[in-house]
């Protein structure tokens, strides 16, 4: 045997680490940078880890997260702001400089916003500073703003806020620590990435039950102790089912809704009047309950009352009403929803519903949690004990890209409250801002009176109407917005509709635009609906041969698909290059017993003419001179550009982007003046602050004296007042008595019916949209779409490392379709909707609902972007079902709504309804669309050997 | 032919818990990550932007189904070196280029001695070893032998990347020599398993199998009760008490 060698054992990594915040997807973790010099003194980055202090990852790190390297220097990033000088789509562009590109874009904007400023559209795809991104769009003053919350998660955001102040995911937690019974709605492998996992261990290290309800077994499913392979779009119609036997099984927490939720209060029963359905009211606009104590109508939001649930009131004025609770419970105990009639719907076993049900109420009540932690309620009542019931859930996209997924959403809130398990030890928990007042106290701006020319909005573009009241329409009661976001076609779009923006600003309805403006949003590739509509959007011309949208600028760091329809290029940096604020004034990196925020900073310099997207528009700002951008001698405002807005910008007095080390000597957190050195504290710290709630805060924050009141000192609560669950949501009801006739701000006739039927103020099950327009015998089976784990919410088909584990699709079948069509694993087959048709392969699989295919999303790159080759898989074999999912509603005769959920105009991607065939097992995969020029981008690397430059010697 | 060590002062290795892993790939990346710029570096990539990327990796994940009397579900299987204590991948390297560290029993390549023979792939069942096209020699799982002593990183980060950046906590590593050690125990407790136990090459790496949800069920006292009557009734006569707010 020849010697050992002799190995170095204790090489330093780098020469220094730098600490910063990820950006492969909306968890933010916080990552540990680590950098080596080259020999041109150019720090490399040697190795990216989790930052075990950061209060998201704790230390570990996804297999994104740690395929940085190849994201930072994939060959696909832009390198020059650039102007088109070929057709639309050709990729043909001339680079410029800044300068230029600055000047373009200012004449574009400017004209606009001095003539009639509602001819720019600025959507945002995932950005994560929408504080910013917003701001900026109400100082220019258009209403057409939103970020990409249209197609991904409004009916969660939406769905919870209207009901309890929260929402999953980026809102609340599940309170892994000490849930018993987990379960999870429409997660696959994503939404969120390493939180969900860090508490998917946590929960099968103490051996907790984990239920997955998924029409897919994989990723997290694969691993749940219970799968529930429901049928794509009817969890309304199971939720509804547990919902019905713990009514009938009396295993409801009666305290619990007494205390947190409107469900004794009063509804009058009044049909054909204007105040049907509403809630009876003092003379105060307080609501109703009966007050069992005194025998007499008492104030639904005073303490110390006994209000009954059950009985038929009559009120002073001779009307009657009733609790909600009785309705509640008419509706969940009626036929629809007992186990038996939802089996055949669902694909799921009757019994299997009633174990569940039964399951979820043993460990609510008889395996309850009790934490010796004084705190103290709302109304000022001492208690020496927060009781848990150990229950939580979870959900996200299944129950979101339905068009019924605002009520199913609801409805799954309704099963947490009456297990009692909102924000209690064990149950789902608020992360701080959140709860917010339900409705938030947060209206839409942007009414078509309101726009001017040169004038900021009122407030910002998106928000939650009460009733009709808060709609955003002309005077004609026609929708101010381009994306129809608050108008009677989706009244509670508190996202907006993204995916609209495009082929309404081509078929000019409402009106059209004239500058088209994006940052970050693959509009026209995997983000759309219907690529190829959205592709004839982007290039349609008028009978003068002029664009219909003349002018279209875009932000991306790297050549995608869009980038070639764009007339004017303003290149993005990559996330170790840029300076971010991850802000409380938007979508905080929480966590339910932490305040936190934080931000990116630059660990490496571009090697490229390229800028951060919020530096490019602060610097725009100061050009148009918006107001708040602007000193009162005409000087910028914020000279050191995006570090000294975050900085030093105040939406109100005290309050800015980042809510730690404020105060002019930086000791005061969440109100305080600006501190000129808090970026250097916020670096120094890991680039978060992580504030942590006093224990007798933890929990119960809707109803926690002392959460409320510390919150109101701090910033990031508006009311004193408790959050009041809304079992009933009143303003569903407004808009449906508008459908009635009743009121001066009503519906087109088009849109009686749909209101009426849709805005039920009692979460309900109804049939996706699509499945009733269809002929369901043509296209039988649903299709829906997930992302790997490995490339969830990032661009990872560009990524040398991640394109090597997936870079081309299949569609998975379940093994009995595949039978009934001969086919077996990667046969080609032609997939077909109303829309269109998609040629790919097959794999099958018994882990599959058997009326559901699926496939792994936006792996398909169309030919020329991402600086992959022409002959990559994931443009021969790669695939969208895109091109199969409208955006407006199959046609019916008649005016064509969006594709999306009627209430929060949420894009319902995942109705799509499908056929299958059988295709001849040769070629590519189809349609197959021209491959993009890319002329302006270098050429992609042949091989790679990364890390040889870090090679050390064995001796 | 090269010789392994009598017997080796520690056995180090992972235990890997199929119950826990989700398939997320990170510790594949994270290896990646690390060992490009490693003991191994580089782990080079051919055609990486293009119609066949194919890179040298150190670990791999595969998903699949599986269908048998004691597990019926997805599985993901993490697959790398086992550092099997009769490691056939060491006694056929005709160089020593390959070969087992007698204090800790890692099982390495020495990159100045080998000769890309790919022999050691050929003698290794488990498909562990990757040959480097570009470098001309054979790659490997080194546990990580440049963090797991590195006195420049602090004492918890020392331990191979894939555990450190393992999100669900499914990778734990150790001595499988030592009784005593929470992996060795760890394995006690849930019947951890070799894989390819009948080929005798006592790999130390180990799985920890799926556990079966139904352990998992609440004990419901009975069968939920099936309708009888008018539930509404019960129902509001039940709620209809006392609750002070």
């Amino acid at each position: 045997m020849t010697r050992e060698p002799q190995i170095p054992l204790s090489q330093p990594v780098g020469d220094r680490v730098e600490q910063t915040t990820c950006y492969m997807c909306a968890c933010r973790c916080g990552i540990n940078v680590h950098l080596k010099d080259g020999p041109d003194g150019t720090p490399q980055v040697r190795y990216i880890e989790g930052n075990r202090d950061h209060p998201v990852n704790k230390g570990v790190l996804c297999g994104k997260g740690s395929a940085g390297i190849m994201q930072h220097y994939s060959p696909a990033r832009l390198r020059a702001p650039m102007k088109r000088v070929g057709p639309r789509g050709s990729g043909q562009f001339e680079e410029i400089s800044w300068e230029e590109a600055l000047d373009i874009a200012t004449d574009w904007l400017g004209t606009v916003r001095k003539t009639d400023p509602k001819r720019l559209a600025f959507f945002t795809g995932r950005d994560q500073s929408q504080s910013l991104t917003g701001f900026w769009a109400m100082q220019y003053g258009t209403p057409n703003f939103a970020a990409h919350g249209g197609f991904c998660s409004v009916n969660m955001a939406a769905g919870g806020l209207y009901t309890f102040g929260g929402a999953f995911w980026e809102f609340g937690d599940p309170d892994w620590d000490l849930t018993k019974y987990f379960m999870l709605f429409g997660v696959a492998e994503d939404h969120a990435s390493n939180p969900i996992k860090i508490g998917i261990g946590k929960l099968k290290a103490r051996g907790a039950k984990v239920v997955s309800v998924n029409p897919v077994r994989t990723g997290y499913n694969a691993v749940a102790d219970e799968w529930i392979g429901v049928r794509p779009g009817t969890d309304g119609l199971f939720v509804g089912a547990l919902i019905h036997e713990l009514f009938r099984t009396q295993q409801i927490d009666l305290d619990y809704l007494v205390r947190y939720t409107n469900a004794p209060w009063l509804v009058i029963d009044a049909p054909g009047t204007d105040q049907d359905g509403l809630f009876a009211r003092d003379a105060d606009g307080n609501p109703l309950v009966w007050d069992k104590a005194v025998d007499a109508f008492g104030n639904g939001k005073a303490a110390d009352i006994q209000p009954a649930l059950t009985g038929t009131r009559t009120l002073p004025d001779g009307r009657t009403a009733r609790p909600v609770f009785e309705l509640m419970a008419e509706r969940y105990l009626s036929e629809d929803y007992t186990p038996d009639a939802v089996a055949e719907p669902t694909g799921l076993d009757a019994d299997e519903i009633r174990r569940i049900a039964a399951e979820l109420a043993h460990v609510a009540f008889k395996e309850e949690i009790v934490l010796d932690q004084p705190w103290t309620d709302w109304a000022g009542r001492k208690h020496d004990k927060m009781i848990g019931r150990p229950i939580s859930m979870h959900a996200m996209r299944g129950i979101s890209a339905h068009s019924n997924g605002f009520q199913t959403c609801r409805m799954i809130h309704i099963l947490q409250i009456l297990l009692g398990s909102i924000d209690c030890p064990g149950g789902f928990r608020y992360k701080p801002p959140y709860p917010k007042q339900t409705p938030p106290n947060l209206l839409p701006h942007g009414a078509t009176g309101d726009i001017k020319p040169e004038m900021p909005l009122g407030g910002p573009h998106l928000g939650f109407p009460h009733g009709p009241e808060h709609l955003l329409l002309d005077g004609e009661g026609n929708p101010s917005r381009l994306d129809k976001g608050f108008s009677w076609d989706a009244p509670m779009s508190a996202h907006g509709l993204m995916h609209m923006v495009i082929n309404n600003a081509a078929k000019k309805d409402p009106y059209g635009i004239d500058v088209l403006f994006m940052y970050m949003a693959n509009m026209a590739w995997n983000s759309s609906m219907n690529v190829p509509g959205t592709l004839d959007a982007l290039t349609a011309k008028d009978d003068n041969g002029d664009y219909v949208i003349p002018k279209i600028i875009y932000s991306d760091a790297y050549y995608s698909e869009t980038v070639p329809f764009a007339d004017l290029i303003l290149p993005d940096t990559t996330y170790l290059e840029r300076w971010d604020c991850i802000s409380l004034l938007d979508r905080p990196i929480s966590e339910p017993e932490m305040v936190a925020d934080a931000i990116r900073h630059p660990v490496v310099k571009p090697d490229r003419d390229v800028r951060g997207f919020q530096e490019v528009l602060i610097d725009l700002a100061h050009r148009m001179k918006f107001p708040a951008f602007t000193n009162e001698d005409g000087s910028p405002k914020f000279p050191g550009g995006y570090p000294d807005y975050i900085v030093n910008h105040q939406r109100k007095p005290g309050i800015g982007p980042l809510a730690g080390w404020r105060g002019e000597d930086g000791t005061e957190f969440g109100t305080g003046a600006p501190n000129p050195d808090q970026l250097k504290k916020y670096v120094e710290n890991g680039a978060f602050h992580a504030h942590h709630l006093a224990p007798e805060h933890a929990y119960f924050k809707h109803a926690n004296r002392g959460y409320l009141d510390w919150g109101i000192t701090k910033g990031i609560r508006m009311s004193a007042e408790p959050t009041i669950f809304q079992l009933y949501s009143e303003p569903l009801q407004k808009f449906r008595l508008a459908a009635m006739g009743h009121g001066d701000r009503q519906p087109p006739e088009r849109a009686r019916e749909r209101i009426n039927r849709y805005f039920d103020p009692l979460p309900f099950w109804y049939e996706p949209l699509e499945g009733t327009m269809v002929d369901t015998g043509a296209y039988p089976l649903n299709a829906i779409t997930q992302r790997p784990m490995h490339m969830y919410h990032s661009w990872g088909s560009q990524n040398a490392w991640l394109r090597q584990i997936t870079a081309a699709n299949r569609l998975y079948i379940h093994t009995s379709v595949g039978a009934s069509i001969g086919a077996k694993d990667d046969d080609w087959v032609w997939l077909s909707s109303h829309l269109g048709r998609v040629k790919c392969q097959v794999r099958l699989m018994d882990g599959v609902n058997p009326h559901t295919v699926w496939t792994w999303n936006a792996i398909g790159k169309r030919k020329g972007a991402w600086g992959l080759d022409d002959d990559a898989p994931e443009s021969t074999e790669g695939f969208l079902l895109n091109h199969l999912i409208s955006e407006l509603l199959p046609k019916g005769g008649g005016y064509r709504y969006s594709n999306s959920d009627p209430i929060t105009g949420q894009a319902a991607w995942f109705d799509l309804r499908v056929a299958i065939e059988r295709a001849e097992n040769t070629g590519e995969t189809e349609p197959m669309f021209e491959p993009l020029g890319h002329d302006s981008q270098p050429p992609s690397p042949e091989k790679l050997a990364y890390g040889v430059q870090f090679r050390k010697e064995t001796t | 032919m090269t010789c392994l060590p009598e017997k080796t002062d520690k056995k180090l290795g992972l235990v890997i818990d199929l119950d826990i892993c989700v398939g997320c790939q990170a510790c594949v990346t994270s290896c990646k990550e690390w060992n490009t710029g490693g003991y191994s570096a580089p782990l080079s990539d051919f055609d990486p932007y293009g119609a066949e990327p194919d890179g040298a990796w150190l670990n791999r994940v595969h998903s699949y189904e599986i269908d048998n009397d004691h597990w019926k579900g997805t599985v993901h299987f993490p697959r790398s070196c086992l550092h099997c204590e009769d490691a056939a991948c060491v006694t056929v390297c005709p160089t020593g280029a390959s070969f087992k560290r007698a204090e800790d029993g890692i099982v390495l390549v020495n990159p100045d001695t080998c000769i890309g023979c790919k022999l050691c792939s050929w003698a290794c069942p488990y498909g562990a070893r990757e040959y480097d096209q570009d470098d001309g020699v054979m790659k490997k799982c080194t546990l990580c032998v440049d963090r797991i002593y590195n006195e420049t990183l602090p004492e918890e980060d020392r331990q191979p990347a894939c555990v450190r950046a393992c999100p669900t906590g499914a990778r734990a590593f150790g001595d499988l020599g030592d009784p005593a050690s929470a992996v060795s125990q760890s394995v006690e407790d849930r019947g951890g398993f070799n894989l390819l136990e009948e080929f005798g090459y006592k790999p130390v790496n180990k799985y920890l199998p799926p556990r079966k949800g139904s352990d998992k069920a609440p004990d419901l006292p009975t069968a939920p009760a099936k309708t009888t009557g008018a539930p509404i009734e019960k129902l509001f006569a039940w709620a209809d008490r006392a609750l002070s707010r």
